[in-house]
């Protein structure tokens, strides 16, 4: 008795399915309800109410049917509507939930646009023995391991462990497999060491036995179920892999195989079996070997009619045969299905003789159906393993590709996945790697005995046939032999490939698309790769070789990769101990590294030009502060520690008096800037040295590197003290008010505290203090040094103290229109790796006397060449013009047709409020020589003229330095 | 993501460390003893066999010290840098 919703149902007496009868699952497909019950996928509830067809093709719009019922499906595609739309959804793989609303697609989905709100996260653990997939070769696998001891996770991408055994009527002990894999489940489920992902595909195996697997927690639920993560991403590290992925079956190839009602096989009878679905009730089967024939059995004892069974094999085994006939069945052998006919879904096969020679012969016969079930053989599926480094072989006898080794040190192949399709002997296999296994691991543990399984009996050899020829028209035209049905692509478009002259299956891949789609060639890549070897008249598919086998094994959303590192967790974030204070004055941050930095404060109605403007204009004329806590410090320490700084810095360290600072550069081997900045000589054998924001990480493992694989001899010892330090830059010609009152015991006079000096002192509130006269913008300053924990309390008492005097914060936008003016470079924005000290013009900084690391480099014929770029000054000729940075620079008389010779770029362009114009920093090809030319910028299709000058535009003289005369 | 052993933490996962490229490219005793096309082999030049390849890392992550392993580059094994490799000199 069949429902009405689900007229394809079979009765609970023909077959139970794993379905749960007491309830219905209402979903919606097309707009159209559609009925299932729990325990359906979207693709069976289909078939149950008697639809097999899906979205017509991508390119050709050719009607197309449900062809499988796993992971390897190219037809039925769809989209998921409810919840946040999903795309290209296999309806194989969907399982049924109340509320699931779906739209069948033609070969191309869509994003939403809006945002998925559902959450993901990620899991990092480590086991013993990992098994991939949870048939009977994994389920034994997993159990021997587990009985040792040994820390266990078996992964499987179903719902249900049991894999086939699932889809077929075996015996175990006397007992159906199910039972087995009952208990087996139970077993595993009770040992604490064990840890079973069901719903969860392993994407990929990487390095070292390092796994990803996504595993779908609530894919199956209806979309508001509540708050769990969606889908988890684990990381998975193992010391043994044991591999049972099983294997997919292959379609076969003839002329308008792409019929709605066209199905494998297997899938024929995992639906009749697993979900208790009818899918066609006079049923053609197709079959190149053994394993159809119990699809037609199946398919019989469910009620179906099977008119004929056509084996491409002249002699298939004749229990089989017998088998068959007994049960109602005619065995065509020798025979291929050489046609079809349908309107769309097929009414009738046309089946012809097949010669030895794999030629027609005979004369036709015609047979209805309402279903063709084909088997093209088997591929293992050896996705995983070859991603793990393993190469595959062809394996004649099987017909498929199968793994060379099986056995390596740590990743194990058994089951179908290497070829081995008899229960028995994947129990065997399974039960042997995973005590092998598990032994390695440090568990040992004997196999345990394989169980009694009846009706199990070797497969004779197949007769894999690659495209069945057309009974007109030659391999060229056979434009309806469809070998890739997602990208709607056939034998006559590989022909077309190896017509241009391609031989390499890579190449014939891309130029037809075939495997580019979802199923990634787990349903069309070995079909391809044979049309491709008879076509090139190889030996063998194996001298054709496959494709390389690439992550992820199914598709995957983007967005389990990002977990939940998005938005504000994007990144960590760092902030100083005065970031509260430069919050509440309204300062809009840049990011620096992790670090967020103030970069400018905009007060009511200002946009980023006026502040910086206004900021400026009070670092030259009044007082400004800037936190400065960011930048990287490194303490080196240790008898030897002046010896090393000279050989890291180009410029001296060694004389360097104690209580001085000194501005140092430093290079790499090939004499290009590395980093720069200020260090103080804190005691004969201790320097604080100072990085850039950016580069603190970097240079602390630059002078690790040298200390520990160059100089070991050294007595250096090199620490990280960024985070210890709270700094503000009290900056300009009211600066030593300010800091004069902050520190009332320090003499603060240009005449007892001189520039590049440090002195330690007591902050009038108490805080311990090293101040430092040193400046990044050409003006009197003092930087302050306090203890992290201070920061605040510094930050606040600087702005009390210059509170008269406007002391105005300003951020790192001003910060560089200030060392701009003054031609002091940034290292990484007018640097880039390709520049040195030298072409900087800071011949100053680069010492004759001693050699450094990057010295010899300097030397070298390139960096000798006159038409090397070297730091200028560009002075816009319209002094309203902002050039902007990356813009190139060319001879005014340059062709402006392409390839136009570059002289140079802008690496910095700022307005000045001190120059009351705009300006720039760049490097130009002999640009010291080039002072007073003018050059042009080709931007946005019109030209800037631009005249170079000197990289120092502001108080050349340095007279601002040491403040105003006091008095 | 390959699993490297620091001598000093034990097997660690590839993202605690930086890779430093061949290992036995020593810095010339006097980088101005030599002349360009030396100087030039020294910055430039490293091996790239396919096969064993005697190469430094250093556990940034970690003890941040450094060290040499040999790996395999087609396969990415990794064994310990043993010091026989060092008589042959």
């Amino acid at each position: 008795m069949m429902s009405s919703s689900n007229p394809n149902r079979l009765n609970a007496s023909v077959r139970s399915g794993r379905i749960d009868r007491t309830r219905v699952v209402n979903c919606t497909v097309d707009g159209t309800t559609v009925q299932g019950r729990p325990g359906d996928t979207l693709a069976s509830a289909l078939l149950a109410s008697g639809t097999i067809e899906v979205g017509s093709s991508v390119h050709r719009g050719r009607p197309r049917g449900i062809l499988t019922a796993d992971c390897t499906e190219p037809n039925a595609l769809v989209q998921r509507l409810d919840g946040c739309p999903e795309p290209m959804l296999a309806a194989t793989e969907i399982e049924l939930y109340e509320g699931l609303e779906a739209r069948t697609l033609s070969g191309v989905g869509w994003l939403s646009g809006e945002r998925d709100t559902a959450r993901y996260d990620k899991k990092f653990v480590h086991s013993d023995v990992v098994v991939v997939g949870a048939g009977p070769a994994g389920m034994a696998a997993s159990l021997a391991a587990a009985r040792s001891g040994a820390r266990v996770i078996l992964i499987d991408q179903h719902r249900e462990l049991g894999g086939m055994l699932l889809d077929g009527q075996s015996h175990i002990s006397g007992h159906p497999a199910t039972e087995w894999v009952g208990r087996a489940a139970r077993e595993l489920a009770e040992n604490q060491n064990v840890r079973v992902l069901t719903r969860s595909a392993v994407l990929g195996c990487y390095d070292h036995n390092y796994l990803l697997v996504a595993e779908r927690r609530t894919d199956h639920l209806p979309t508001s179920s509540g708050a769990a993560t969606r889908q988890r991403l684990w990381h998975v590290r193992t010391g043994q892999l044991v591999l049972a992925t099983g294997a997919h079956e292959r379609p076969l190839v003839f002329a308008d195989n792409d019929r709605p009602g066209v199905m494998l096989a297997s899938a024929v009878r995992s639906y009749l079996n697993r979900h208790a679905v009818l899918p066609g009730r006079n049923a053609v089967v197709f079959t190149t070997s053994d394993s159809a024939y119990t699809t037609a059995l199946d398919l019989l004892s469910s009620g179906a009619r099977v008119p004929a069974i056509v084996d491409t094999r002249p002699d298939p085994p004749a229990r089989l045969v017998e088998q068959a006939r007994a049960a109602g069945a005619q065995v065509y052998p020798g025979a291929a299905v050489v046609a079809t006919e349908g309107a769309p879904r097929i009414s009738a096969v046309r089946i012809r003789g097949l010669d030895t020679g794999g030629a027609l012969n005979g004369s036709p016969v015609d047979v209805s159906c309402d279903l063709l079930a084909v088997c093209g053989g088997w591929n293992p599926a050896v996705q995983l393993f070859a991603q793990s480094g393993g190469t595959v072989r062809w394996d004649p006898v099987v017909a498929g590709f199968v793994p060379l080794n099986t056995g390596g040190r740590s990743t194990r192949v058994v089951g179908a996945a290497r070829g081995t399709y008899d229960l028995a002997g994947c129990l065997a296999q399974g039960f042997a790697a995973g005590a092998e296994a598990a032994t390695v691991a440090g568990f040992r543990i004997a196999p345990p005995p394989v169980p009694q399984v009846d009706g199990d009996r070797p497969g004779a050899r197949p007769r894999p046939v690659w495209a069945v020829p057309d009974e007109s028209r030659p391999p060229e035209a056979c434009t309806d032999h469809f070998v890739d049905l997602q990208r709607d692509a056939t034998v006559a478009d590989i022909h077309a490939a190896t017509e241009t002259g391609m031989r390499s299956v890579q190449h014939v891949k891309r130029y037809t698309t075939i495997s580019t789609g979802v199923e990634q060639g787990k349903n069309s890549g070995v079909n391809a790769i044979g049309v491709l070897a008879e076509t090139l008249a190889a030996n063998s598919p194996g001298e054709v070789g496959t494709t390389t086998f690439r992550p992820p094994y199914t598709p995957v959303p983007i967005a389990l990769f990002a977990g939940r590192t998005h938005g504000s967790l994007y990144d960590p974030v760092r902030t100083t101990p005065m970031h509260s204070r430069h919050e509440q004055a309204g300062a809009v941050f840049e990011d620096v590294g992790q670090w967020k930095r103030p970069r400018y404060y905009p007060r009511s109605g200002e946009d980023m030009h006026s502040a910086v403007l206004r900021e400026c204009a009070a670092a030259r004329t009044g007082v400004a502060i800037q936190d400065v806590s960011t930048l990287g410090r490194i303490e080196v320490v240790g008898s030897d520690a002046p010896t090393f700084l000279d050989r890291v810095y180009t410029n001296g360290f060694a004389n360097l008096p104690v209580g001085r600072a000194r501005y140092g550069m430093m290079c790499g081997a090939d004499g290009m800037v590395l980093d720069d900045g200020v260090s103080m000589r804190l005691a004969e054998d201790r320097y604080l040295m100072s990085t850039t924001t950016g580069g603190a990480a970097k240079v602390l493992d630059w002078l690790e590197e040298w200390l520990q694989t160059e100089w070991p001899e050294l007595d250096v010892y090199c620490t990280s003290v960024t985070e210890q330090w709270a700094a503000v830059a009290v900056v300009g010609p009211d600066s030593r008010t300010v800091v004069g009152r902050l520190a009332p015991d320090l003499d603060v006079s240009a005449e007892s505290f001189g520039f590049m000096r440090f002195r330690e002192t007591v902050l009038g509130n108490g805080t311990p203090a090293r101040v430092a006269r040193v400046s990044f913008s050409g003006e009197l300053a003092f930087e302050i040094n306090v203890a992290g924990w201070y920061g605040r309390a510094l930050w606040d008492a600087a702005m009390a103290a210059g509170a008269d005097l406007d002391i105005t914060p300003y951020g790192t936008e001003t910060m560089h229109v200030l060392r701009a003016e003054k031609g002091f470079v940034i290292v990484g924005q007018d640097t880039d790796g390709t520049v040195t000290p030298l072409d900087l013009g800071m011949d100053w900084a680069v010492s004759r006397r001693k050699d450094f690391i990057g010295k010899r480099s300097l030397s070298r014929p390139e960096m000798l060449r006159e038409d090397r770029k070297q730091l200028v000054g560009l002075l816009p000729v319209d002094t309203d013009t902002l050039l902007p940075e990356g813009a190139h620079l060319v001879e005014p008389d340059a062709s402006r047709r392409p390839p136009v010779p570059m002289l140079g770029h802008v690496t910095s362009s700022y307005h000045s409020a001190a120059l009351g114009r705009t300006f720039a920093l760049g490097l130009v090809s002999r640009g010291q020589e080039r002072v007073g030319e003018v050059l042009r910028s080709p931007v946005d299709g019109s030209d800037i003229e631009v005249e170079i000058t000197t990289p120092v535009l502001y108080d050349p003289e340095g007279v601002r330095r040491d403040g105003p005369a006091q008095g | 993501m390959l699993l490297i052993r620091c001598p000093w933490c034990g097997d660690r996962d590839e993202v605690e460390f930086r890779y430093g490229g061949q290992a036995d490219v020593a810095y010339p005793t006097d980088p101005h003893e030599l002349d360009d096309a030396e100087w030039g082999n020294f910055l430039f030049v490293r091996a790239n066999p396919m096969g064993a390849l005697t190469e430094r890392w250093v556990h940034t992550a970690g003890c941040r010290r450094w060290f040499s392993v040999v790996r395999d580059t087609a396969t990415n094994e990794m064994t310990p840098d043993i010091p026989r490799r060092r008589e042959s000199r």
